[in-house]
């Protein structure tokens, strides 16, 4: 594990997992498993998010599914307006408000006919947000029990509030989307693209929360989640220092939603809610919080259990659901991450947990 | 003036719903720092006891009166082996008993699930408790009422352990200072199993009334238990008092916000108003104040 | 010698219960200042209120500014340094990023965000100066209390404090430690003024240039170790403790 943290040891673990996924998946996995290795991948990127913020940062963000969620929902409403546009030429309503008798575009859809509005609103719109709330919570130091809770109470406010808008689908949400940006996505090729998409983004936010985690900053949040207060003393402002861990982790579940959406092919309230939003946060529970491949592996796990166990058995996968939360947290609150470092120290004396409390 | 009266008795009722919910939570959460989020399926197996009772006993008012004691001993049991088993070991990990209670609770709904099945059952509402009474001038049903009463009955039960009995002054000391009230020769290790059997409980209780106005299912106590924690953020930390005043204050606020909106958007506001509050009052609304850094 | 901070008239109440009334207090550079005062006198209240984490009415001014009001690490960053009586170092980083985090509170977001090329002059000097330059990469977790205490200090010096709070900095530690911690505190007092709380006796008498003792919030006397210790009040709340604990438990309830 030590030799992972030297530069070589950082470029040979990067340069491995590319050629795993961009090598060795395509060649091996039929057009539908890795179809689903995309949506995995999508909840890698944001399990990546909740390390930084979570496992360095001390902060439990247990609504997380509200970012992806305006991601995926900002992607989608691009996606609903082109197959409109292609259908019906401009100024044509998508097909699901036809369907509902709304023959009238709201206004807010208009912008989302643009590509590049889209991009830009699926990079800033839910950071922006996360700053926002993240000053309002931090600068007046809400934090520990009270941040969860009410970052739960934000991803269920979200669902319900997404529920009763009819112009964006209620309950059913957004689905059936033709192409991507001008790509078919009937087309395995595209389906392809779209992995390979979801693949280089991964890696991409891997290589920037990596970057925050080496750097001075890095070193500053992980001294804020073992001692806010004391760090205050020394004269930094706590609020800046976890407002940025939160915004980047925001950013990166808006990356994830939006690729979920051509991926995946719909996205509804009920996939963004507060069980949802908790379920993020098992894979990174199991991987290692605070390691930066943990959450990843973590998460790719849980997604492909869950895929392999949920239809067959629910009952059981339910079970065990709840009895890797138990275990997990209670008995290796470091994760798989930390089972190395547990051996090597164990003959000496117990481990220090890296708990945030 | 009857609008204004309904609503009134709207927000009480939700407010005492709130209440109910959330008094378990208040004493757990406020008082030793444990963030219990089975405390949702502890509610839900209060309801599930009321409806065994009920199938048991076959009179709706009888097994009513029997499920009330049953269900808070039920959760009460259910607080003390989770306890015991794994909170005691977390405690100076918060954040971390929140998971691993809400994989407990993900174990009791699918165990509800297996056992009574996925579809909602209904408990029989007794006679004396049918239809409404009119209060200047509105109907509002009995059940509510009955809520209500019932609300304030455990209020004032807890308030009276807590400051007349023997227990409930450990209990307090402890809040107060647990390092100073062990010194002085508490057990805080027997303290806290009491306050958690207490506390749990009171979500016992919880169940058994709520069954009076909706249907139980697996997923009951989930749905109750977002909210209630908000009451207790925002009553403050171990505070009753606090308790009372945000259930009341939540309650009637979804009720006025939704007769001019939508239940959905009354849900937001509720968050926003909580997000402002806190901007006001980050510690809740009552707060002990001490030196300690925490 | 020149005054480093005033404090005039603080005054802190915690739900109607004053924990410190009406104290003056000068800090003066070249001086190891000790705070004494039995439980409850409010020493560390009074710490908590200059360093912005207590609210209370009254004035410090520093180099002529007001500092009532400020946040906390606005405070901080206006050269006033403070330790916990546990002592509080970032366990999980080490040694060097400890120091390096306390050196840096004025640091550009750019240069934040960039990773450590190499260790700043003042903190390979710092980490001499406190006995733990071959701890470079040690975790702060697995250090002696001793050596936590003196990282806490050194993780002060690098912030360029130059009034410094300890509270308790010696407590648990051995006799050697103890030796070591008043040189030390001595040394970084030529050109900083130095507050200590403690309850040590025999430490301060070996080390005070200036003794303050505090009783139930208010000063009950103030100058050097032959001064304080020859004045009957503060013999009067030292030996009576001994014989009438009521007697100073009515005082601070």
């Amino acid at each position: 594990m030590k030799f992972f943290s030297t530069r070589a040891g950082t470029w040979t673990g990067f340069a491995a997992a590319a050629l795993v996924l961009f090598g060795l998946a395509p060649l091996v996995l039929s057009g539908f498993r890795l179809g689903l290795l995309a949506q995995f991948l999508c909840y890698a990127i944001v399990a990546v998010g909740i390390g930084l913020a979570w496992g360095r940062g001390g902060m439990l963000t247990l609504g997380q599914g509200v970012f992806f969620g305006m991601g995926a929902y900002l992607m989608a409403m691009h996606l609903k307006m082109a197959d409109a546009e292609f259908r019906g030429g401009p100024g044509a309503v998508p097909d699901f408000m036809e369907l509902a008798g709304i023959r009238e575009l709201p206004g807010y859809w208009v912008p989302f006919t643009s590509p590049v509005f889209t991009i830009a609103a699926i990079l800033l719109l839910p950071t922006g947000f996360a700053v926002l709330l993240g000053f309002a919570v931090f600068k007046r130091r809400v934090k520990g029990a009270y941040f969860a809770i009410l970052s739960q109470a934000l991803a269920g406010a979200f669902a319900i509030l997404l529920i009763g808008q009819q112009t964006l689908g209620g309950f059913n949400g957004l689905s059936r989307f033709r192409y991507f940006f001008g790509f078919n996505l009937a087309d395995p090729v595209n389906q392809q693209m779209l992995y390979f998409i979801a693949a280089g983004a991964l890696l991409v936010v891997m290589a920037v929360a990596l970057q925050l985690r080496r750097s001075r900053y890095g070193e500053l949040l992980v001294a804020v989640r073992d001692g806010e207060e004391r760090v205050r003393f020394l004269g930094y402002d706590a609020a800046n220092i976890k407002v940025v861990a939160y915004a980047a982790a925001a950013l990166f579940a808006s990356i994830a939603g939006a690729i979920f959406v051509p991926v995946v092919g719909i996205i509804s309230p009920a996939s963004i809610g507060i069980i949802p939003s908790i379920m993020f946060i098992l894979g990174v529970a199991i991987g290692g919080r605070a390691s930066l491949a943990g959450p990843v592996i973590g998460a790719l796990a849980v997604a492909w259990a869950q895929t392999a166990l949920s239809e067959q058995f629910p009952s059981a996968w339910t079970y065990a659901q709840g009895l890797l939360f138990i275990a997990v947290i209670a008995l290796l609150p470091g994760g798989i991450a930390s089972v190395g470092a547990l051996a090597r120290r164990l003959p000496s004396k117990p481990t220090a947990v890296e708990a945030a409390a | 003036m009857d609008l204004f009266v309904g609503q009134l008795f709207t927000g009480l009722s939700t407010g005492s719903i709130l209440l109910l919910a959330a008094l378990g939570l208040s004493l757990t959460f406020g008082q030793m720092g444990v963030i219990n989020m089975a405390h949702g399926e502890f509610i839900m197996a209060g309801c599930y006891t009321a409806y065994v009772t009920q199938q048991v006993v076959g009179d709706a008012g009888v097994s009513l009166l029997i499920a009330l004691p049953i269900g808070f001993l039920v959760g009460g049991a259910m607080g003390l082996v989770l306890e015991s088993l794994l909170l005691r070991r977390l405690y100076h990990r918060p954040l971390d008993t929140l998971l691993v209670t809400f994989g407990v609770g993900l174990v009791l709904q699918q165990v509800a699930r297996d056992v009574f099945g996925a579809p909602a059952v209904n408990v029989t509402v007794p006679e004396p408790l049918r239809g409404g009474v009119d209060l200047l001038g509105t109907t509002v049903p009995k059940t509510r009422l009955f809520i209500m009463a019932l609300a304030v009955v455990a209020v004032a039960a807890v308030t009276l352990v807590l400051r007349f009995t023997p227990a409930g002054r450990r209990i307090r000391a402890v809040v107060g200072n647990r390092d100073l009230a062990e010194t002085a020769g508490v057990s805080s290790r027997r303290v806290d199993a009491g306050t958690f059997f207490i506390g749990s409980g009171l979500a016992g209780v919880a169940g058994v009334a709520l069954t009076l106005i909706g249907s139980t299912s697996p997923t009951t106590g989930q749905s109750y238990l977002v909210d209630a924690f908000l009451v207790v953020v925002a009553g403050g930390m171990g505070r009753i008092k606090g308790a009372v005043v945000a259930a009341v204050a939540l309650g009637t606020f979804q009720a006025v916000f939704e007769t001019y909106s939508t239940a959905s958007l009354a849900k937001v506001g509720v968050f926003v108003v909580i997000v402002v509050f806190l901007q006001l009052r980050p510690q809740g609304l009552f707060t002990l104040r001490t030196r300690s850094l925490a | 010698m020149s005054t480093a901070l005033t404090c005039k008239d603080i005054r802190v109440d915690f739900d109607g219960f004053t924990a410190v009334d009406g104290v003056d207090l000068e800090l003066d550079r070249g001086e190891v200042h000790f705070l004494i005062g039995p439980n409850g006198a409010g020493k560390t209240t009074l710490v908590d209120a200059i360093t912005g984490l207590a609210k209370y009415t009254g004035s410090v001014v520093k180099d002529g500014e007001e500092l009532r009001g400020k946040k906390v690490h606005h405070i901080a960053r206006r050269g006033i340094g403070r330790t916990f009586q546990t002592a509080t170092v970032f366990e999980s980083l080490t040694v060097a990023q400890n120091l390096d985090i306390a050196a840096g509170a004025g640091r550009s977001p750019w240069s934040l965000l960039r990773r450590r090329k190499h260790l700043p002059e003042n903190v390979v000097a710092t980490m001499e100066r406190i006995g733990l330059g071959d701890a470079a990469e040690t975790p702060a977790g697995i250090l002696a209390h001793g050596q936590k205490q003196w990282l806490e200090i050194g993780m002060l010096l690098v912030g360029d404090a130059d009034v410094l709070l300890l509270d308790e900095p010696i407590a648990g530690m051995g006799h050697d430690e103890r030796e070591t911690t008043g040189r030390l505190l001595h040394d970084i007092a030529a050109d900083r003024a130095v507050a200590v709380v403690e309850h040590d006796m025999d430490f301060m008498r070996a080390f005070a240039s200036r003794v303050t003792v505090l009783h139930a919030g208010a000063v009950l006397a103030s100058g050097s170790v032959d001064e304080v210790s020859g004045d009957p009040r503060v013999q009067e709340v030292y030996l009576g403790t001994a014989h009438e604990p009521e007697a100073l438990d009515a005082a601070t309830a």
